[in-house]
């Protein structure tokens, strides 16, 4: 590998973008391919298949390494259940960020080594960007704070969504939702109540069913 | 993609931007049960200090000491670890996997 390559594949996770190497096992030579122009490269299925899987593979000598951008979780409301949340999320590999405007909750001694912030999502979100790499769950149980994040999600091809709350919040939750415009197809992506249900007790379960979801989303688009 | 990739890489280019010399290894192929997905690297430097997995521990002193000769070679080269294989008795996979890994010299 030459260390333009090794860069270009830093950069490329740098800014988020997905990229292919293409390694021939026999001589060696390399190629980095960005998933804008796969669709153009002569092993185009392969690579869009490789990159919406996320699976690495070889075929007839070719080696094909999918470097996706890194997992990112935005956790809106800097809650009990965001703490358990937050070391499993993180094993998983995602990149964390914290948003909650009630600046008594995200602080970093609550948080340390995540990315806080105490300002309204609908001022956050715009400037981190949701993409298929990420994943959003509002936990606040409060409206005013969970439902800007909730039409920005929606709005966007994040991979999951997901919201605190009894079946009778989720009810009540859809019904705004729809009530400002969003097809019934819309909130049907907001997962509610959060989590698959292995009837999960106190928050550090709760977040093992909420990550389980999560996961499954990811791996089966389900 | 192991969710520690990039750490791998970046230590690679931390060790190269050191002036150490450095090789990558690769799993490319798996058959049968394997521990560490296709995709998963190991970096090793020339003093033979290493990061990441390709097998969780299992064939990771073999591939160190392959990387080491493609460090000072050149040359990449693409190898088999598993039960079939005559070296499993030292170094094959305890899942009775088998995995192909490609050791290439970063330059």
């Amino acid at each position: 590998m030459r260390r333009q390559v090794l860069d270009g594949l830093l950069e490329a996770r740098a800014q988020r973008r997905a990229v292919a190497l293409i390694t021939d096992l026999a001589s060696g030579a390399q190629r980095l391919v960005p998933r804008s122009e796969a669709a153009r490269d002569a092993l185009a299925d392969r690579l869009e298949e490789a990159f919406r899987f996320d699976q690495s593979s070889s075929h007839d000598g070719q080696f094909i390494n999918v470097h996706n951008p890194p997992l990112r979780l935005v956790i809106i409301g800097a809650v009990h259940i965001a703490q358990s949340v937050i070391p499993i999320a993180q094993q998983l590999g995602y990149d964390i960020t914290v948003i909650d405007p009630r600046g008594a909750f995200a602080t970093g001694a609550r948080f340390p080594g995540v990315m806080l912030h105490d300002e309204w999502p609908d001022e956050v979100i715009p400037t981190i960007g949701l993409d298929p790499r990420t994943a959003l769950i509002a936990l606040t149980h409060d409206p005013k704070i969970d439902d800007p994040a909730l039409k920005l999600a929606l709005a966007s091809d994040v991979f999951y969504i997901g919201a605190l709350g009894s079946r009778k919040t989720q009810g009540s939750r859809v019904a705004r939702l729809r009530e400002t415009g969003f097809a019934e197809a819309d909130v049907t992506r907001i997962r509610g109540p959060i989590g698959l249900d292995i009837g999960a007790r106190g928050a550090p379960e709760i977040a093992v069913s909420i990550m389980a979801e999560m996961t499954r989303a990811l791996r089966l688009g389900a | 993609m192991a969710a520690s990739d990039h750490t791998i890489l970046e230590q690679a280019a931390r060790w190269l931007g050191e002036g150490r010399k450095v090789a990558l290894a690769t799993v490319v192929e798996t058959w049968g049960s394997a521990p560490q997905p296709v995709g998963s690297q190991l970096a090793i430097d020339a003093e033979g200090n290493f990061i990441g997995s390709v097998s969780g521990g299992c064939v990771e002193g073999a591939v160190v000491t392959e990387a080491l000769d493609v460090i000072s070679s050149g040359a990449p080269r693409l190898m088999q670890f598993g039960v079939a294989d005559e070296t499993a008795w030292k170094v094959g996979l305890a899942c009775g996997g088998r995995i192909a890994v490609y050791v290439e010299p970063v330059t």
